[in-house]
């Protein structure tokens, strides 16, 4: 049975307006993504051309020749072409050995003409090739243990995190959690991956509240959750975070060693990280047109919002949020089922009617996006350490995710904002998860809120704000004349922070691109539609 | 006397009970359970009631004890840092930065070190505040400037001498191996550095895990711990920078 239809009576014209508003919002700003490069695009470049690894000081390779190419000819032309032209010129025999070079200065790259830029840039694509081909072999492989093992049995889908630092302490504590019922493991990344300008190497065991991505991190838990997947009948799913500095390389290496899921929003790095606003379109654009070809399902960060604010004053800004993440996605290649929009349970519970406000919103996000896999995240900015307190919240949480169907439940701990999840919280999570699901998973079938009632009025009300605040971003202006949504990002109109697109992290890494701009990458993931038969994970069918 | 010797009060005075939960690294059994029991008679419960046990997964159990602890508190023994200054409403705190500095008293704020998580400070500047209490930002008389998560320290001095920093506030939430600590510790030998001596801003860290009294070992003027509120800060740094004041004039 599909979902019961027209739940809150949204007006069909408010909500295509809603739709209108942000695609006409997110255009310059894909103009301006489409214009640029990065460092981090043209290292994950070289990435899916095969160079990995870093030297002794753990400078990874990637990052010498970008800094190499970029100071002889500059990153306007994109990498590859002086690259392969340096290797057709025989300066050395394969691209490690050349980044070996250049970062010793024994290189000398120039921008060929004619003929020689021609080989140069189809020798590039006959390299970045492999990495593509790399990424579709996992995505086959993955549609291939989803038929072997299958997808789980119930949505929502069940998210755990796990982040110790170590990887391999991670490892046996996702292989408990997944036995114990979760469908998805999220390793934490550690705090402040995000704003370094590089991805790490190897097997890390130090991390701050979190474990490093890294491609062997990922390679080793992806891994053991085949394992995993092959002892309990059941495909478990691994997520880890596409943001920060580094994005595309980032989703590079998950599309490679198949991971999932990647958290991947639209401004929470310019927002929340403080990095510049161009740097992170031009690198998201690049990693979600990744994400797409990977079959990867993304993440976005809309609690965020919630946990900064007043989750009743800017519930819609989640909604803005949200349709704009959902205009980059699709533009970006993503489909539907790959649109793990976010959202969270963070009204403060004093409030009269919090819960039934609570199902407004969440109601709101599933009938404006029917056919994603949304992702519910729990409280945790009204979790006091007031633990039995915080165990009750979490239930009714829980119950909203039952009764508004949906896709993807992060459970929530008692001790959030205390310690570190306990052994025995994650098990009396998952106990509180499974006995909601359980006993009211059905509700969703009986519950229709009354026509006009408290919920459909709420719901109209925040969809209104948001239509209105869309509306604001797309009439946004400044002197420098920048995209409209920059100019609104720079003057403050998300979560009070003002990020000007001169300003922030990242920003001397961005790169206009010259005409002659090369990236056999980026013209690839351009060029490609995803697989007519794409296998179908929606929610839609989420109400049984 | 008795009245300054306490117990826990479960449903009657005197009967010292308290309510434990644990894990232990073994199968669920007999043996496992009398482990628990035996546990929590050396914690001091006594009798100890192992009203729950359960497996999770293989390896492991899960109890839940209750008992009458058999451990007495001296009230008189306990020593707690008092707050040593009045709390002033909003009103008040302006109107004494008004009459002593004649200007406003200007805030830097910042979570450093590569903690991300802005909410400590911003619950302490942001308008919005904490507990229903508003934020630094909401006081007429003080400058507010935000710096947000995972500034430098370098940033940090840099800017608190640029915008004349009165007080500069660090926040520090999520923390592992002590990063808190080595972070404001470098924070505060950075200000040293930076100012002539006596005149290095007012230092505030602020986050769940500092220790109580450590002000000195970590170099700052003022630590504070969960749960407080923008007034309680406001009213410190009104409170301290009177006090620097009677002290240079």
């Amino acid at each position: 049975m599909s979902r019961p239809h027209a739940l809150l009576d949204l007006d069909p014209a408010v909500v295509r307006r809603a739709r209108a508003l942000a695609a006409r919002a997110a255009e310059p700003v894909v103009e301006i993504a489409r214009s640029h490069t990065t460092v981090s695009v043209e290292r994950a470049t070289l990435r899916l051309a095969g160079l990995s690894g870093a030297d002794h000081e753990r400078v990874p390779w990637v990052n010498h020749l970008v800094t190499a190419v970029r100071d002889e000819v500059g990153l306007e032309h994109g990498v590859t072409t002086p690259v392969y032209d340096a290797l057709l010129r025989g300066e050395a025999p394969d691209l490690m050995t050349l980044a070996q070079k250049a970062a010793s200065g024994n290189v000398s790259f120039r921008l060929p003409t004619g003929r020689e830029a021609t080989a140069a840039r189809r020798a590039a694509t006959k390299g970045v090739g492999g990495g593509l081909r790399t990424i579709d072999r996992s995505r086959a492989t993955r549609e291939r243990l989803i038929r072997r093992h299958g997808d789980p049995r119930t949505k929502p889908w069940i998210y755990l995190i796990v982040a110790t630092g170590d990887i391999h302490e991670d490892i046996p504590q996702a292989q408990a959690a997944a036995r114990e019922g979760a469908d998805i493991i999220a390793v934490i990344r550690s705090t402040g991956q995000s704003l370094l300008d590089y991805v790490p190497e190897g097997a890390t065991r130090e991390g701050f509240a979190g474990t490093y991505a890294t491609q062997e991190n990922f390679r080793l838990m992806r891994a053991a959750l085949d394992e995993v997947s092959t002892e309990l009948g059941r495909y478990v799913r691994l997520t880890n975070y596409a943001s920060g500095l580094c994005m595309p390389e980032i989703a590079a290496l998950a599309g490679m060693e198949r991971l999932d899921m990647m958290l991947n929003d639209s401004m929470y790095g310019i927002l929340f990280r403080d990095i510049n606003p161009i740097r992170t379109f031009v690198d998201q654009r690049f990693s979600r047109q990744v994400h797409a070809r990977a079959g990867i399902i993304i993440n976005t960060g809309e609690d965020n919002y919630l946990t900064t604010a007043d989750a009743i004053e800017a519930a819609h800004t989640v909604t803005v949020s949200q349709l704009l993440n959902e205009r980059f996605a699709k533009e970006a290649g993503l489909e539907d089922w790959q649109l793990g929009l976010g959202h969270a349970f963070e009204i403060n519970p004093e409030i009269p009617d919090s819960f039934r406000m609570e199902l407004a919103h969440a109601l709101l996000a599933r009938q404006l996006f029917p056919e994603a896999p949304l992702k519910w995240m729990p409280p945790t900015k009204h979790m006091t350490g007031d633990i039995f307190r915080g165990y009750l919240l979490d239930g009714f949480f829980n119950l909203v995710g039952a009764m508004t169907g949906q896709g993807i439940l992060l459970v929530g701990m008692m001790t959030e904002a205390v310690v570190t999840p306990f052994l025995s919280d994650r098990d009396l999570a998952l106990q509180n998860v499974r006995y909601v699901m359980n006993a009211a998973s059905g509700l969703a079938e009986d519950f229709h809120p009354p026509r006009d009632g408290f919920i459909q009025t709420r719901a109209r009300q925040v969809l209104s704000e948001a239509v209105d605040l869309l509306d604001r971003i797309v009439h946004d202006g400044d002197p420098a004349g920048d995209a409209p949504l920059l100019a609104a990002i720079a003057d403050g109109t998300f979560g009070l922070m003002k990020r000007p697109p001169t300003g922030g992290k990242g920003l001397d890494g961005v790169c206009e691109r010259a005409d002659d701009y090369d990236n056999p990458a980026t013209t690839a993931l351009d060029a490609w539609t995803p697989p007519a038969a794409t296998r179908h994970t929606s929610t839609e069918g989420v109400v049984r | 006397m008795s009245a300054h010797i306490v117990r826990p009060y479960g449903d009657t005075t005197g009967d010292g009970m308290v309510q434990l939960s644990f894990t232990l690294p073994l199968p669920h059994d007999k043996r496992a359970e009398g482990a628990a029991l035996q546990l929590a008679r050396r914690m001091g419960l006594d009798p100890a009631l192992l009203v729950h046990a359960k497996a999770m997964g293989p390896d492991f159990t899960f109890f839940v004890v209750y008992g009458s602890t058999t451990h007495l508190v001296d009230v008189d023994d306990v020593h707690v840092v008092e707050r040593e200054y009045p709390l002033l409403s909003a009103k008040d705190a302006n109107l004494s930065i008004k009459r002593q500095l004649r200007r406003k008293l200007v805030v830097v704020g910042a979570c450093i070190g590569t903690d991300a998580h802005t909410v400590g400070i911003d619950a302490i500047l942001n308008i919005k505040g904490f507990a229903g209490e508003k934020g630094l930002e909401y006081y007429r008389e003080v400058r507010v400037v935000n710096l947000g998560a995972q500034v430098l320290v370098p940033d940090l001095v840099a800017r608190a001498r640029a915008e004349k920093a009165d007080a500069v506030l660090v926040s520090q939430v999520v923390t592992q191996k002590d990063a808190h600590i080595h972070n404001t510790t470098q924070m505060s030998a950075a200000f040293r550095e930076a100012y002539p001596a006596g005149q290095v801003p007012i230092l505030v860290a602020g986050g769940p895990r500092f220790e109580e009294g450590s002000e000195a070992a970590l170099g700052v003027d003022r630590i504070f711990g969960r749960g407080t509120t923008p007034g309680e800060v406001a009213s410190y740094l009104v409170h301290e920078m009177t006090r620097r004041k009677a002290k240079t004039s």
